[in-house]
């Protein structure tokens, strides 16, 4: 519990950022939502096309929308220049706006709607022009009803923010987000905490407009949108020293322990250099490499094997040397990124099982497993049995498994040990290897692709050459064991160590 | 006629269809200044829309309008309706104001906003104590809302009033008095009034001049007297028939 308020306390710049970035989506969402309903309230086919629009928007679960805006912004990059940011506030921005679009775009129609026929009859009778008629009578009329729109669009989209985190903004999302990946219970309900009690607070304070537009007392509206911007101010204000300067480096990362240690080690790599180093944690895998391949962040770490099938879109298996090569030469190519090199270890799938299920079956090589895969249950992570590495293992082996289960990357361990599955789709620098003694079938055929982690440089920073030096002593430093016991540091249930705590105990391992 | 001032309300040839209904059929119609005009007629008679053209509430598809010697499509119909009270059997009166800012709505768009003293005044003239002012409708009952609305309707002075069912959803008491009430405004502020109802009855005794209509064309022209003569054609007279049996009835009752 302690340890939760002490996460609370340290969460004060994404609390910020958090309200920063809702106030601005619902904001931006009501600036669309009321000319539309005007404009919807004076014909029918707009007033079709806008909620069917708002509806089709809601049902695109949110995680997707937010990562749909990364494209769509580099495409815009084309008409609005080079400038235009495609990660972070903006995209963020404009997706949650999206959303909190439906209820207030609805909520302003259906009051329209139900408005008494013969008040607006009145209202044009007694000589109101179509100015006077909205502002004297259909507005005030539909606000308690619009406010309502509001509150819920309120809720939602303070809930929403908290995804953003996977397109590189900031928010509370940033401890949940991390927290799941390093199985940090503290940190995911200190998150959430924060984040349930901001949509609470913020839907008390509209609560409060909305009854003071109900019962038409003046005060309660402005009292209500007087705390609630006052909030939303201080916490731009506090947010104003934050801002990075220009020569920051900001280091991307994918969202599990792995990452966010390498990220650190670089980090304080890079601080030792003299740079300003800034990090973009827990971003969508996809994301991640167009991030760096467009300087929306400066360095990523990603795996040859992933940028092969998923980039390349190559599904044959050249070989550990040859995919690197061409792995780097087409990065140059297409987008002029610098792979600086490979870090000395892989984190590549494997086919793992319990030491005493291996000797009861007599397991050592993954042909052994194939003959006895009828009678196995596998287990892999979500995507495993719809990645090309999977079809490729299954026919260089014939595997036949009487089962196939899917876990996330955390239970798929826990199965193993549980005995729920006999097998799973391990990854090879994961600590968990190691620490559940568990046993790596061997790889005969090398159908598994190499995975070696690759240290990438965004294009306009590659000509760096004091980013560059400071990053050369890496290449080649970390061994797959040295690696293995980081993530077990973070990863683990007792004695758990942050991010930051692993990465500097593997600088000292590796004698940096 | 020649030599003769023009009249107050110049009706000429005003057509309106809705779809493939025609509601108003070239309708042609003169309206003296101070007279207290009856639109009689069934429903889907077109007697709604006929008044409405008035204060382009609805707008014909032909035909002009004039009042006041002016053709209305001078100017913005906003404009317009400021001259012109228009009291309606919905009322509606405007919920999230008190009944000092209902009544106060017209002159205050027009940009001379009336006083309390004003509003008492306009209070009175529909029966109703200044304590009234504060009030907000929804405390009101359905025959003091209708005041209101004849209040409301006459804040700006206008010379012209227009009624469409003005008293339909009362209750038959309410209805008499406000009714009484009305026509003695009418002759004590010196306006010229247009009231649609489908009741012959409340026609006969409220107005100097009653017109029936039928399928979107004015069928009778007549004072009261000359219907209760006998006058005005089958359609008028089967309206006429139904208070006067109800009259004949009631009398044969009595002990």
């Amino acid at each position: 519990m302690n340890e939760i308020l002490e996460i609370l306390f340290g969460l004060g710049g994404k609390l910020a950022a958090h309200v920063v970035l809702a106030a601005a989506a619902i904001a931006l969402g009501i600036a669309v939502a009321l000319p539309l309903a005007v404009w919807a309230s004076r014909n029918a086919a707009v007033s079709r096309i806008a909620l069917g629009f708002a509806s089709l928007v809601q049902t695109i679960p949110a995680l997707a929308l937010l990562a749909l805006f990364f494209p769509i912004l580099l495409s815009l990059r084309a008409v609005f220049g080079e400038g235009l940011p495609t990660l972070g506030f903006l995209p963020a921005l404009l997706a949650l706006a999206l959303y909190a679009l439906l209820p207030i775009l609805r909520n302003a129609v259906t009051a329209r709607e139900q408005m008494d026929a013969g008040v607006l009859e009145a209202a044009d009778g007694v000589g109101m022009t179509g100015w006077q008629k909205l502002r004297l009578v259909e507005a005030p009329l539909a606000a308690p009803y619009i406010m309502a729109g509001i509150r819920t669009a309120a809720v939602w989209t303070i809930g929403a923010a908290t995804l953003s985190t996977t397109i590189g903004q900031p928010s509370l999302g940033d401890p949940i987000f991390a927290g799941l990946q390093t199985q940090n219970w503290a940190l995911v309900l200190a998150g959430c905490i924060a984040s349930a009690g901001l949509a609470m607070v913020a839907d008390s304070l509209l609560g409060l407009v909305e009854r003071g537009f109900a019962q038409r007392k003046r005060w309660l509206v402005w009292g209500g949108l007087g705390v609630a911007v006052a909030g939303v101010l201080l916490s731009a204000w506090t947010l104003r020293p934050a801002e990075r300067g220009a020569d920051t480096i900001v280091i991307g990362t994918k969202s599990f322990s792995e990452q966010y240690i390498l990220a650190r080690l670089i980090g304080s790599q890079l601080e030792d250099a003299g740079f300003a180093v800034d990090y973009r944690d827990g971003l969508g895998s996809a994301v991640v490499h167009e991030a760096v391949t467009t300087g929306a962040i400066d360095i990523a770490i990603d795996y040859t094997g992933t940028l092969w099938t998923n980039q390349l879109k190559r599904d044959d298996n050249p070989g550990r040397e040859e995919m690197y090569r061409a792995l780097s030469e087409w990065e140059r190519e297409t987008s002029g990124t610098l792979v600086l090199g490979r870090l000395g270890f892989e984190n590549a799938y494997a086919f793992a099982m319990r030491q005493d299920r291996a000797d009861e079956l007599g397991l050592r090589t993954m042909d052994d497993l194939a003959r006895a895969s009828s009678r196995l249950t596998i287990g892999g992570d979500v995507e495993f049995f719809r990645r090309p590495e999977w079809f490729a293992v299954r026919d260089a082996y014939g595997f036949d498994f009487a089962r196939q289960r899917n876990f996330t990357a955390t239970f798929m361990y826990d199965a193993l040990t549980g005995g729920e599955a006999d097998v799973i789709s391990a990854y090879t620098s994961d600590g968990r290897i190691a620490a559940d003694r568990l046993v790596v079938l061997e790889d005969t055929r090398g159908a598994f692709p190499s995975y070696d982690a690759i240290l990438l440089v965004a294009p306009d920073q590659a000509g760096n050459t004091q980013l560059v030096s400071a990053l050369e002593p890496l290449i080649g430093a970390i061994d797959v064991d040295a690696m293995r016991e980081a993530n077990f540091a973070v990863d683990r249930l007792e004695d758990k160590k942050s991010p930051k705590q692993a990465a500097a105990d593997l600088a000292e391992r590796i004698g940096l | 006629m020649p030599g003769t001032n023009s009249p107050f309300l110049a009706i000429d040839q005003v057509t309106r269809s809705f779809d493939r209904t025609v509601a108003v059929d070239r309708v042609s119609l003169d309206i003296l200044e101070n007279q207290f005009v009856a639109l009689v007629g069934a429903s889907g008679s077109g007697k709604s829309t006929l008044l409405k053209t008035i204060n382009r509430l609805v707008e014909p598809d032909a035909g002009t309008i004039r009042f006041d010697g002016e053709d209305i499509r001078q100017g913005e119909p906003h404009a317009l309706r400021r001259r012109m009270g228009y009291v309606f059997q919905g009322i509606g009166l405007f919920p999230h104001m008190d009944v000092a800012q209902n009544i106060g709505i017209g002159p205050k768009l027009a940009g001379a906003p009336i006083g309390s003293g004003r509003v008492a005044e306009l209070l009175e003239l529909v029966d109703l104590g200044s304590d009234y002012a504060a009030r907000m409708p929804h405390e009101l009952s359905g025959g003091q809302r209708q005041r209101i609305g004849v209040a409301r309707a006459l804040a700006g002075d206008p010379h012209l009033l227009l009624m469409d069912e003005p008293f339909g959803a009362l209750d038959p008491v309410t209805r008499d008095a406000l009714g009484k009430r009305v026509r003695e405004l009418h002759d004590r502020l010196g306006l010229t009034s247009l009231m649609v109802t489908h009741d012959m009855a409340e026609a006969l005794l409220l107005a100097d001049r009653i017109l029936v209509m039928e399928a979107g064309r004015i069928v009778a022209d007549c004072t009261p007297g000359q219907l209760l003569a006998g006058e005005g054609g089958d359609t008028a007279q089967a309206l006429v028939a139904v208070p006067r049996d109800q009259a004949r009835a009631l009398a044969g009752m009595a002990p």
